[in-house]
């Protein structure tokens, strides 16, 4: 499976990540060879293995529906970069 | 014969009235001031984990239930992973192939015939913020008190087939909804919400045409109208020979439209895959069953009672089961005052005509089914006349006052004494001597005023049957 | 020296009133300034909190109060553990501001055991990484050779301990991340097993893998630290509602008897032969005294690195999508929000914290998440059935922790080489199973260290194995002089 320069590009934007053609380039070949080391594992049959998303046998962990303090606004707002009225400022939405 | 048919799915979010968010135990209830109902799980901090609030499984089961579905004995939560500042981790904890009820149905009225429509499934999700976009500005503000409130999402299958068809859906699920208790349903304040897939097809074809998807309606007005539009807008796509694009259409109530979405780059690649913070539910039978022992009474099966039992006719049966407060209300009603057919009338009239004009709903004011009860005795007694009873109504919505001591308060009693009533006849007659000559002349709706300006004199307590009669026999 | 003792030894003399826990935390202070400025094990030290904490701890127990189990003792967090009002970096330029208004599970029982933190420890960025060269503040050093890497991602827990400045230290440990740290620096270090101590408040890399666990001088402390740590937590989901044992209690109970498995997969090519021979003499020592040694297959084991470099990167590239400059850390100056997220990340982020969340993004994504995630998810099945059969028979499995040494700083530029560099230690993540390193020798006075693997919940038979050993190797006691060929410079 051969990551194309194209593809690098759109995954990068589905991380919102950004980068120079360059740094694309070196990101494909690197990211190439851990995939064709990855294409090992379809040396494996595994049509009748069921996956592995949890290693612990547990189910059904739930908590009761009661109220239970939360954080003070100021503590919330401890680390915004940008703030104003009590809520988190951000550039805005192009609809 | 139209060209074309329609073809219209449902999205419904319900907001679930538990006391706290689905993954956290913040508060759910509104809070005024932004960013209080808040903490590092429904922030998404880093470090925070989530865990599942077991009320909001047993209500979704119980919508699942309600409609109908087939609860699987496994469920499981999936991250749905895209970009917006409303949403604190960049995913939101969803469900994807597994979700908590499947396959279900529900049946509406309309137009005096019944239509089911399959309900595909009902999934739990979590709710995000609340942006607020500054006009001028070119900013944002984001308030995460909304964050974590859980959510269901019950997804229709297309099997509408036109806007009103639309909005009768909605308004049935509305009161199966309310009838669980499981949420408040106001689309007004956020609780349910609606987004819509319409497509058209011509006539008689087997294959849907390209949808698009509608959003904003916030109301089932809107919902209705929004379709309306778009169903006219893809015709006139169409038949100006162009084709229907898929893409996310916004409601703009103002100018009554919808307009494309700015739609950036690609459509989202959500990426789903099963939650690692968060293990499997298994529902067991026994609990379903438990679950389903306490829904109460269903809409369709109340209104059918209420024909068979208490001869209320298919309308008036429709109209008092709409909403549960309404019918508990009439039942409780009933218990203390047994003519069916007066109550429903008066639910149908008085009390519903305040309800529409205050936008709320009848355990919202101070009128008791006691209280109730008491009125209409009043009224069958001939203590008071239909007509005071409104005024008495007025004042019972308000004060929650019985309505004897309102009448007495007030002196309101009606006025059924034939020589009082006789005197105040011979004053009408005296002092409109050409609706007088009017009636003697054969215009019968003469009569009419004159009742009313005895009424008038009588500030209403004359009764009505009365004065007609004595009027009438003055005037022989 | 202070600084030098072990836990046990710090609780014995503290009880005994012969030191205060001040004087300790003093001399860890006095330490950390005399050493890290060579080890550079330290992102932020908290000497203000320290000597308060310390100082409370010495007025309780003049008062005559009953002691929590660790009071005055001096320890370390990685910095990937949320401490309040404490900055929390994740070695990150994304989160270098950063301070969490909330205590992560581990801290405040820590805190409550009586345990003094003496500050904050380095990592490889977003504990990605397995030499501590990926932080994008600075390179921690070797404590036994300046010029070689400590391991990572927890090298600053693992060389601060490994160099006196704290008695013990915690770290996180998703493809052995404690433990070939530990190995490099030729200390114990434990990964629990999934779902013993609480991941609440430890900043995810991947969540069906991250575990706390412990750094210490000797496995004695070791146990004694697990004590503190483990347990349900219920604001963690995967927390195993078991109920947490005293990890003390077995240590001496001897190896009689106890089977131990030797997978030939982990004695292979790729592993040094240094390094084989030394961990060879350790098993012959508990053969010695009495285990039951025996060689075995795990033949799933070389599919690991592909099935973890399939999974955990999706899962990171999922819990690192919240690091978007909007409620916290960097944010880059943009005059739109997509700008805005662009920017934040590509400046934030180091390279292989961008090489991992890309790749595990196109693992994820439409078309490929059956070839990749699902297929990964599967052999992760295999390759737990292989340990699921092994112990059947056997309680332990006996391995090296690392295929060599502690190689030069700077020296490993290709990602898939570093990645190779977990080999022994990523399986044992991917079956959720516990293990430990420690020290089992020396090649050209680099620490050699060998990892055992136990079943499930059972930390209690790797320590008392390790315990037995330990007696007998009396490694424990030997300490790096701190030299090094210059410091060399930093990028």
């Amino acid at each position: 499976m051969k990551l194309t320069g194209k593809e690098v590009a759109h995954v990068a934007g589905l991380a919102r990540l950004e980068m120079s053609e360059g740094e694309m380039e070196k990101f494909a070949v690197q990211l190439n060879a851990i995939l064709e080391f990855a294409d090992k594992l379809n040396k494996l049959e595994t049509k009748d293995i069921l996956p592995t998303a949890h290693v612990l046998p547990l189910k059904n962990v739930f908590r009761e529906d009661l109220v239970c303090p939360g954080l003070e606004r100021k503590e919330a707002l401890r680390n915004a970069p940008e703030e104003e009225e009590g809520m988190f400022r951000v550039p805005r939405v192009i609809e | 014969m139209s060209k074309y048919e329609t073809v219209i799915g449902l999205e419904v979010h319900v907001e679930l009235a538990t006391a706290t968010k689905i993954f956290c135990s913040c508060p759910t209830e509104f809070g005024k001031e932004p960013n209080t109902h808040v903490c590092p799980v429904c922030l998404g901090l880093p470090g925070s984990l989530p865990v599942l609030n077991k009320r909001v499984v047993e209500f979704a089961i119980k919508a699942g239930l309600a409609l109908n579905c087939e609860i699987p004995r496994f469920a499981k939560f999936d991250r749905k992973n895209y970009f917006y500042p409303d949403l604190p981790k960049a995913y939101q904890i969803s469900q994807y192939d597994l979700p908590i009820a499947l396959n279900g149905y529900l049946e509406f009225e309309l137009n005096g015939e019944t239509k089911r429509v399959g309900i595909t499934r009902v999934h739990l999700e979590e709710d995000a913020g609340k942006l607020v976009h500054s006009e001028f500005a070119g900013y944002s503000l984001a308030d995460y008190n909304r964050t974590g409130v859980p959510l269901i999402e019950i997804v229709s299958e297309p099997d509408l087939r036109s806007p009103e068809e639309a909005k009768a859906y909605l308004e049935k699920l509305k009161s199966v909804i309310q009838y669980t208790g499981i949420s408040d349903v106001k689309m007004e304040e956020g609780s349910l919400r609606c987004d819509a897939n319409v497509s058209i097809m011509p006539a008689g074809s087997k294959e849907f045409g390209t949808r698009s998807e509608i959003k904003n309606m916030n109301s089932f007005k809107a919902v209705q109208r929004g379709l309306a539009y778009e169903v006219e807008r893809q015709k006139e796509v169409l038949e100006a020979g162009g084709i229907v694009v898929q893409e996310t259409r916004r409601w703009d109530e103002h100018k009554g439209i919808t307009y494309a979405m700015r739609s950036k780059e690609e459509a989202h690649d959500y990426r789903y895959f099963p939650d690692p913070d968060l293990v499997p539910v298994m529902v067991e039978p026994v609990w379903v069953e438990e679950i389903r022992q306490s829904l109460p009474e269903m809409p369709d099966a109340r209104r059918k009672r209420y024909i068979s039992e208490w001869g209320l006719s298919e309308y008036d049966a429709e109209v008092i089961t709409a909403s549960k407060a309404m019918a508990d209300f009439f039942e409780a009603t009933l218990e203390e005052y047994h003519d069916a057919k007066a109550v429903a009338n008066s639910l149908m009239g008085e009390i519903l005509k305040h309800l529409n004009a205050q936008g709320i709903e009848i355990h919202e004011t101070k009128l008791t089914p006691l209280h109730l009860a008491e009125l209409l005795k009043l009224q069958a007694e001939g203590t008071i006349s239909g007509k005071i009873a409104k005024t008495v109504f007025e004042e019972m919505f308000v004060s929650g006052k019985k309505p004897a001591e309102i009448v007495k308060e007030q002196g309101l009693v009606q006025i059924s004494d034939e020589d009082a009533i006789a005197a105040i006849v011979a004053q009408v007659i005296a002092d409109n001597p050409k609706s007088v000559e009017d009636f003697k002349a054969g215009t019968e709706k003469a009569i009419g005023f004159l009742v009313g300006q005895v009424m008038k004199i009588s500030k209403g307590r004359a009764n009505p049957e009365m004065a007609n009669r004595l009027l009438r026999e003055k005037l022989q | 020296m202070l600084e030098e003792f072990t836990l046990a030894e710090a609780l014995k003399r503290l009880g005994k009133r012969e030191i205060s826990a001040l004087e300790l935390t003093e001399a860890a202070l006095r330490r950390i300034e005399a050493v890290d400025e060579s080890v550079k094990a330290f992102v932020t030290v908290t000497s203000d909190e320290a000597l308060a904490a310390a100082t409370l701890m010495d007025a309780k127990r003049l008062s005559g109060e009953e002691m929590p189990p660790l009071a005055g003792i001096p320890m370390a967090l990685k910095d990937n553990l949320c401490t309040k009002g404490v900055l929390t970096t994740c070695s990150s330029k994304i989160l270098a501001n950063f301070k969490p208004p909330y205590d992560a599970t581990v801290v405040e029982l820590l805190r409550a055991a009586g345990a003094v933190m003496l500050g904050k420890t380095n990592l490889d960025e977003f504990a990605m990484g397995s030499s501590t060269e990926n932080s994008a503040l600075f390179t921690t050093r070797n404590p036994w050779d300046l010029e070689r890497v400590p391991g990572g991602s927890s090298g600053g827990s693992a060389a601060a301990v490994a160099a006196d400045e704290v008695c013990f230290a915690l770290g996180s440990d998703t493809g052995g991340s404690i433990r070939q740290p530990a190995a490099f620096c030729g200390v114990v270090g434990l990964k629990p097993t999934y779902g013993r101590v609480s991941r609440y408040g430890l900043i995810a890399f991947a969540s069906s893998l991250d575990q706390i666990g412990p750094f210490t001088k000797d496995i004695s402390d070791c146990a004694v630290v697990m004590n503190a740590i483990a347990g349900y937590d219920s604001r963690d989901t995967t927390s195993v509602p078991l109920a947490s044992q005293d990890y003390t209690a077995q240590l001496s109970d001897g190896v009689k008897g106890l089977k131990i498995g030797v997978p030939k997969e982990y004695f292979a090519e790729g592993i040094d032969p240094d390094v084989r021979h030394a961990v060879q003499k350790a098993l012959a020592v508990l053969v010695s005294l009495g285990a039951e040694a025996e060689e075995i297959s795990l033949p799933h084991t070389d599919f690991g690195i592909p099935v973890y470099y399939l999974i955990a990167p999706a899962e990171a590239s999922s819990n690192l999508a919240r690091y978007d400059g909007v409620q916290y850390g960097y944010r880059a100056e943009a005059d739109n929000l997509l700008e805005m997220y662009k920017k934040t990340r590509s400046r934030g982020f180091g390279s292989e914290v961008k090489r991992r969340i890309m790749l595990g993004t196109y693992a994820l994504s439409s078309g490929y998440y059956d070839a990749y995630y699902l297929k990964a998810l599967k052999v992760r099945t295999l390759i737990k059935q292989d340990f699921d059969e092994a112990f059947e028979k056997f309680d332990l499995i006996l391995t090296p922790t690392t295929p060599s040494t502690a190689f030069k700083a700077g020296t490993v530029e290709d990602p898939l080489t570093m990645y190779l560099n977990d080999i022994c230690t990523i399986p044992v993540n991917l079956a959720g199973l516990p293990a430990l390193s420690m020290p089992c020798g020396f090649v050209n006075n680099l620490p050699v260290g060998l990892q055992l693997i136990g079943k499930p919940f059972a930390e209690a038979t790797i320590l008392r194995a390790a315990y037995a050993y330990e007696q007998h190797s009396g490694l424990a006691k030997k300490k790096p002089s701190l030299c090094g060929k210059g410091v060399p410079q930093d990028e």
